[in-house]
């Protein structure tokens, strides 16, 4: 069994983490191309969203590279993401390169649910060791959650231009090579150097974004064009609505970890102006940036794929939000035609009008 | 002077509007619809509405504009779910609160509808809608009673083979003119939701377009819960879009009967659902060598167009009957 599974940003880091620690064979598709991408809109179905496509095209490029068995995150509605795993399998057998689909449900009341999931591909280990294992793999997505959250930080305030997305590399992938506890352990600390080692003029004066939408176009850069390290050149200071760490304890562990961010706090924010979750992440959406403008951020940027349904619902009620706390969004819709120069365009005219804004505004009492 | 109730002729009207009536009415109050659907109608909704969102609810926007002014409250209820684990779409559990937001509206009643858990839900939010016209427990039983009968009925009609209005005129006794016979003319199914069939200006009419070209057509609508549900049975995984899995059924069904010689699909552009459930049918009816045609509609589709396109298949399909 050579297993594989979707990119997602740098979820490949935590799930094949915790695979390797219960000794499956995997193999991660190449990281997402252009390539990728055309093979899943020549394959999909053509009014599937972005995720699908790319999904798609990563299982494609997997199999050319030996995998044989797919674990895919599954779904119960309303958004369409919980019925991509059975479209997906018939257009591969469709294909001619059949693989086998390992489905993970979300668990719909305790944590057990996902174990005995995660046993059935573990084979003959133990529970201890299953347990262990999610353990493991939840360590690294902390990990690199928090490498994520550094570089934020970093790049508007790096010295020499460069260097926070060499360090963000190259500590990600000691992360990413840690196989053991002590391992990872020791991994820790040298990525913490590294981002330490980053020189920044901590004066320097940044513009606060908030980015909010649907999960897949914040967390994977290949599909929103890599806006986070984009606004970073461009002196923004980002936060993002969603990290990976957050929604496998919020939807995965069903908030078993204590003292994470939970979405229960945006979906609250956003209860006076959308009172009813609308699946995918439109509540968190509308509640985040609430939140950003309530913590001060200078302006909320919301992304999402062409079509996404939560998201719509979303960017139909922003303006609301805009109203009562002043705070500009700016919605960018993600599809296989976007392109890089043009979203650019959008982005320096956006932090612009920030900076103009702010500078009219003095500066915010803290 | 009896409350007026305004319901905005879109969305699932095709499938309550005989329920709402009846329960409105037993309530002592009086009962608005907004007009048909028309250019005005859509275009006051496209003024409102993101561009983003699908040609339906731009349309259900139009209506409830439509409707404000003219009545004392608008029913826009929350559909979250109208089956047991299943859904209708993200938009139906946003559209009250994108709704909200439009200025000058009479006051929405907007309860939660959700039947995700069990039956009681249906029941429970008219006890709210009851409460807010004053009305004892025993009267609203009484109502939702009634309301479920006339829903019954309805349901019944659509699948003797009448479509929506051709039900909705049976049931209000105002048939001038014996229903449509279909004889032993060409049969096409007609798969789509249904407020993109049965709105006669967002579909441009599709259903008298396919009748005058001398087809009977068969819809969705016209095929009982219990045949959906034993074609949906060979899903890899249960849908959890109500309106997907009677369409997927239905589908299913009419691809098994000999008598039915063509599918069309009628997909709003955007509409997430149909992304899915079309691209399922299209490769269903693909390897059953069926004749498929797939209408994508929005504001901008031209009518004639779809003629054109209605006219090559009905062509295909009389010159594929001949061998």
């Amino acid at each position: 069994m050579r297993v594989t599974f979707p990119h997602m940003g740098n979820l490949y880091i935590s799930l094949q983490g915790m695979l390797q620690y219960l000794g499956v064979e995997v193999i991660p598709p190449p990281p997402s191309s252009k390539r990728t991408l055309t093979l899943g809109s020549q394959y999909g179905p053509e009014f599937a969203c972005l995720p699908l496509k790319l999904n798609l095209g990563n299982f494609i490029e997997a199999g050319e590279a030996g995998a044989d068995t797919i674990v895919m995150a599954g779904g119960c509605g309303p958004c369409r993401f919980g019925y991509y795993a059975q479209v997906e399998q018939a257009i591969l057998r469709d294909l001619g390169c059949a693989m086998e689909m390992i489905v993970l449900e979300p668990p719909e009341r305790h944590i057990t649910e996902l174990l005995v999931k995660i046993k059935r591909l573990a084979g003959g280990r133990s529970w201890w060791q299953v347990i262990q294992a999610i353990r493991f793999g939840f360590a690294k997505a902390r990990e690199t959650d928090w490498i994520e959250k550094e570089s934020f930080r970093l790049r508007p305030r790096e010295i020499v231009p460069g260097s926070t997305d060499r360090a963000y590399r190259e500590a990600l992938a000691l992360i990413d090579g840690a196989r053991r506890w002590d391992e990872l352990e020791q991994t820790r600390e040298k990525a913490a150097d590294l981002i330490a080692g980053v020189m920044t003029e901590m004066s320097r004066s940044v513009i606060k974004i908030g980015i909010v939408g649907e999960i897949y176009t914040l967390l994977e850069p290949f599909s929103n064009h890599d806006i986070e390290r984009q606004l970073g050149y461009l002196g923004v200071e980002v936060d993002r609505s969603i990290f990976l760490s957050e929604w496998i304890n919020d939807h995965l562990f069903l908030g078993l970890v204590k003292g994470l961010r939970s979405h229960k706090e945006a979906c609250d924010a956003a209860h006076p102006y959308l009172r009813h979750t609308v699946g995918g992440h439109g509540q968190e959406t509308v509640g985040s940036v609430v939140n950003y403008a309530r913590a001060g951020f200078d302006g909320a940027i919301q992304l999402f794929p062409f079509t996404c349904m939560p998201e719509i619902v979303a960017e139909s009620i922003l303006p609301d939000v805009t109203a009562s706390y002043g705070i500009p969004v700016l919605t960018l819709i993600m599809d296989e035609h976007t392109g890089e120069a043009g979203m650019l365009t959008r982005l320096e005219a956006f932090v612009d009008l920030l900076a103009w804004r702010k500078e009219k505004e003095g500066p915010v009492p803290a | 002077m009896a409350i007026t109730v305004g319901i905005p002729r879109a969305l699932l009207y095709y499938y309550y509007y005989p329920m709402w009536r009846v329960f409105f009415e037993e309530l002592g109050a009086k009962v608005v619809l907004s007009p048909p659907s028309t250019k005005g109608v859509l275009s006051m909704g496209l003024r409102h509405a993101v561009d983003d969102i699908c040609l339906p609810v731009k349309m259900a926007f139009g209506h409830v504009l439509d409707l404000s002014g003219r009545v004392d409250c608008i029913f826009l209820p929350r559909l979250v779910s109208v089956e047991k684990r299943e859904y209708i779409c993200p938009k139906f559990l946003g559209l009250p609160d994108m709704v909200r937001r439009l200025s000058g509206l009479p006051p929405l009643i907007d309860v939660d509808i959700s039947l995700y858990k069990n039956k009681k839900g249906l029941y429970e939010a008219l006890q709210k809608v009851g409460a807010l016209f004053n009305a004892n427990t025993l009267a609203v039983w009484r109502a939702y009673r009634r309301s479920l009968g006339a829903l019954k009925s309805y349901f019944r009609l659509l699948e003797l083979g009448l479509m929506p209005s051709e039900a909705m005129a049976v049931m209000e006794n105002r048939v001038k003119e014996a229903p449509y016979v279909s004889g032993d003319a060409l049969k096409v199914a007609l798969i789509g939701h249904p407020y993109n069939i049965y709105d006669s200006y967002v579909s441009m009419d599709v259903i008298n377009k396919l009748r005058r070209m001398g087809a009977a057509v068969l819809t969705a609508e016209n095929v009982s819960e219990k045949t959906v549900n034993r074609h949906v049975s060979g899903l890899p995984k249960k849908l959890f879009w109500t309106l997907g899995r009677r369409m997927i059924g239905a589908a299913g069904h009419y691809m098994e009967r000999q008598d039915i010689s063509g599918l069309v699909y009628v997909a709003a552009f955007g509409c997430g659902p149909d992304s899915m459930t079309g691209a399922l049918i299209e490769r269903e009816a693909r390897t059953r060598h069926i004749p498929f045609l797939s209408l994508n509609i929005d504001e901008h589709t031209g009518e004639a167009g779809v003629v054109t396109r209605l006219e090559a298949f009905l062509d295909m399909i009389r010159w594929r009957r001949c061998g």
